[in-house]
């Protein structure tokens, strides 16, 4: 008998799916999420010794429970779903810009500055346009970099952005060092007598402007990755660079342009943060939402409209689990627990989509 | 000005033990073509299962022994990040997901886990405060008997727990294999190209796994040297901060060798502290001072990219998935 005869092959083999119908995808999707919400019933189980069902009905009560908390839901919501829309275009692109967080803060920051030195010494509209734009600027300046050395030197971009994040929040520690003498470290509200530079409420809403502006950048966002030159040539060059270069695009440009883009975004995320919603800063302003919004993206395949539905899930997710921390007296990073176990399903899933697996036919010509 | 420096060299050493089992996980993951930025979540992982498991044994013996505190403690941290890094394997390599959400996925999660049970465990027993398992702590300072007699050198260098010296030995260890035996070969093979690979007969997959798994739980050992070693068997949440990002960094920093992560993890925890050590500095420009492992980083990371020299490049593959039939 030689060594060969004896291989086995195996029961199944993977192969790839040529195309899968839209329903059938998200039937998949459906089964995933289904799963994924009953492990985390039964990690809640595990934990607090309650009727799962509780459980899910005390987190719907922490999302929607009463109309302050549903605006809170939407204002964070509009939040993620900012910088989601922000990463995605670079990520179309497979820039991977990790960098969201560190870009978000800077525009914070830039906006802050304005607020602190420049607070009731001009009319609070041209204050708030001045915010905008530093904010904007210094989000794409802060894009920018890492994309200029991968444009130009193929410097890896993922840990490039992820290193500056972190001069970011220092920078933010330095200012806020630098402006409250005290020592305590932490920035209370600022200009909160006279509201200078805050977005004042429309409607007497607060959040709304936050929520409203949103609502267009999907829209606009939707548009131009879908329907415009721009968004074409971001996928093609996202598809393979050796194509974009041979139809004769030209993919400095376009990685340059497009992180510009996703800089700006960004930004103003963080204006929409500081003036619009905290009025005050501190290094954990983004709180991970930078890193959350790539998950969002991602979930989302990329669709700025279906990410409404993706920052909702993880928006809700995270309120819920607050509720139930203080309910159930936990520590709030069930949250955190729960958002990654969701995810793993969300990402796992994608395999039974892409692929399929076959059993393997038995060959018996052989002998 | 000696015993500053001294003292200095002794804190950046300390400092920098956590980063040192980080970035050697992270390059025997890397090299496998794994870019597993999960590896902050895994060291919180690590943390809080040596924790969990030293805390287990001394809630239920009355006179905990010094040898099996850290034995537990140990094997449960070992077990946490393999458990992680397994998440980690089975998504990336067998369901193929994408590396890099996969792993912000799993810092997401392990940081989560970390501090759930780092706030809540006491709870669990009905004891309130914070956790301090003293004994176990203790166990893991304890430091060479003959470390105290030999005046400032003894002082500076020696004066550690064992997880210290295991760090190094870990990354001597791991130096050797990469780069002198057939597994190591094999294994940089993998990362590199992984279809030449999976064509010269390697089992692409076992690799992958074995390396990622073997990966995390040497980092992992790293979030048990902070709680156990640094902090002395306490945990505060969110106490380990950013260090798991630069563990990262310091992987392209010692440009994939693990022999170089030995001393710039040092260096890079030097850099985490010197603003202690620079008098007359104000508070505001020590957080500028701690911008500096950070700009570091990115200074290497450019002028390697730069100079595109082969021998400095990551692993060709690093951070895509392998699929045998798309070529």
């Amino acid at each position: 008998m030689s060594k060969e005869k004896k291989v086995r092959e195996p029961m199944f083999h993977i192969a790839k799916r040529s195309a899968i119908e839209p329903w059938k995808a998200w039937i998949i999707r459906l089964i995933s999420i289904a799963a994924a919400l009953i492990v985390c019933a039964l990690i809640i189980v595990v934990l607090t010794k309650e009727n799962p069902v509780q459980v899910y009905a005390s987190m719907f009560k922490g999302s929607f429970g009463s109309p302050r908390k549903i605006w809170i839901l939407l204002q964070n919501i509009a939040i993620l779903l900012c910088i989601s829309l922000a990463v995605t275009p670079a990520f179309k692109m497979k820039f991977w810009n990790l960098g969201a967080e560190g870009q978000v803060l800077i525009g914070g920051l830039a906006s802050m500055t304005c607020m602190f030195y420049l607070g009731d010494k001009m009319p609070n509209f041209i204050l708030l346009l001045l915010m905008f734009a530093v904010s904007i600027l210094s989000g794409v300046i802060w894009g920018l970099i890492p994309a200029y050395f991968k444009s130009k030197w193929n410097t890896n971009e993922s840990l490039f952005t992820l290193m500056m994040n972190y001069i970011a929040m220092q920078l933010v520690s330095f200012f806020i060092m630098l402006w409250v003498p005290n020592g305590s470290n932490v920035m209370g509200l600022v200009n909160s007598t006279t509201q200078s530079g805050w977005i004042p409420d429309l409607f007497g809403k607060k959040y709304l402007f936050n929520i409203l502006l949103v609502a267009v950048l999907t829209a606009v966002m939707y548009v131009y990755l879908k329907y415009s030159k721009h968004g074409y040539e971001i996928s093609v060059v996202g598809e393979s660079e050796n194509t974009a270069r041979y139809v004769g695009i030209n993919v400095k440009k376009v990685i340059i342009r497009t992180m510009a883009l996703s800089g700006a975004i960004c930004g103003l995320a963080g204006f929409l943060l500081v003036s619009g919603t905290n009025h005050t800063i501190s290094k954990n302003l983004v709180n991970g939402n930078g890193f959350t919004a790539i998950m969002v993206s991602w979930l989302a395949k990329f669709n700025p409209v279906v990410m409404i539905v993706t920052s909702f899930l993880i928006v809700f997710l995270q309120r819920g689990a607050g509720e139930i921390a203080t309910t159930f007296r936990l520590n709030e990073s069930v949250a955190d627990i729960l958002t990654g176990v969701i995810i793993f399903f969300i990402i796992g899933c994608e395999f039974f989509i892409n692929y399929q697996i076959k059993r393997t036919s038995k060959h018996k010509e052989e002998k | 000005m000696l015993a500053t420096i001294a003292s200095f060299i002794n804190a950046a050493i300390i400092q920098g033990i956590p980063l040192l089992f980080g970035s050697v996980g992270e390059i025997i993951t890397e090299k496998s073509g794994n870019l597993n930025l999960g590896i902050p979540g895994i060291m919180y992982m690590g943390g809080i299962s040596g924790i969990i498991g030293g805390y287990l044994y001394e809630h239920y013996t009355e006179e905990p022994k010094a040898f099996l505190c850290v034995l537990i403690s140990f094997l449960a941290s070992l077990l946490g990040s393999a458990l992680m890094s397994l998440i980690y394997s089975f998504l990336t390599v067998t369901l193929r997901a994408n590396q890099n959400v996969t792993g912000l996925a799993l810092t997401t999660f392990g940081v989560g886990v970390g501090n759930f049970f780092g706030g809540s465990l006491l709870s669990f027993f009905g004891e309130s405060g914070s956790i301090s398992l003293i004994n176990t702590g203790l166990a893991y300072k304890t430091k060479l008997p003959f470390a105290g007699s030999l005046g400032l050198f003894g002082s500076t260098f020696l004066s550690f727990g064992f997880l210290a010296y295991l760090a190094v030995i870990i990354a001597i260890v791991v130096s050797f294999v990469l780069n002198k035996t057939r597994t190591g070969l094999n294994l940089r093979a993998v990362g590199e190209n992984p279809a030449t690979a999976d064509a010269a007969g390697i089992n692409v997959t076992k690799y992958k796994y074995v390396s990622t798994i073997v990966g995390g739980m040497i980092a992992g050992l790293g979030g048990l040297y902070f709680v156990m070693d640094y902090t002395a068997g306490a945990w505060t949440n969110d106490g380990f901060g950013d260090r798991g990002w630069l563990a990262i960094a310091i992987v392209i920093f010692a440009l994939w060798r693990p022999k170089s992560a030995i001393l710039s993890s040092f260096l890079f925890g030097g850099l985490y502290i010197i603003c202690v050590y620079i008098p007359g500095l104000s508070s505001a420009a020590k957080e500028l001072i701690k911008m500096l492992p950070y700009v570091v980083t990115i200074i290497v990371l450019v002028i390697a990219s730069v100079r595109n020299k082969k021998e400095n490049q990551p692993p060709q593959s690093l951070g895509l998935t392998y699929f045998r039939e798309e070529r």
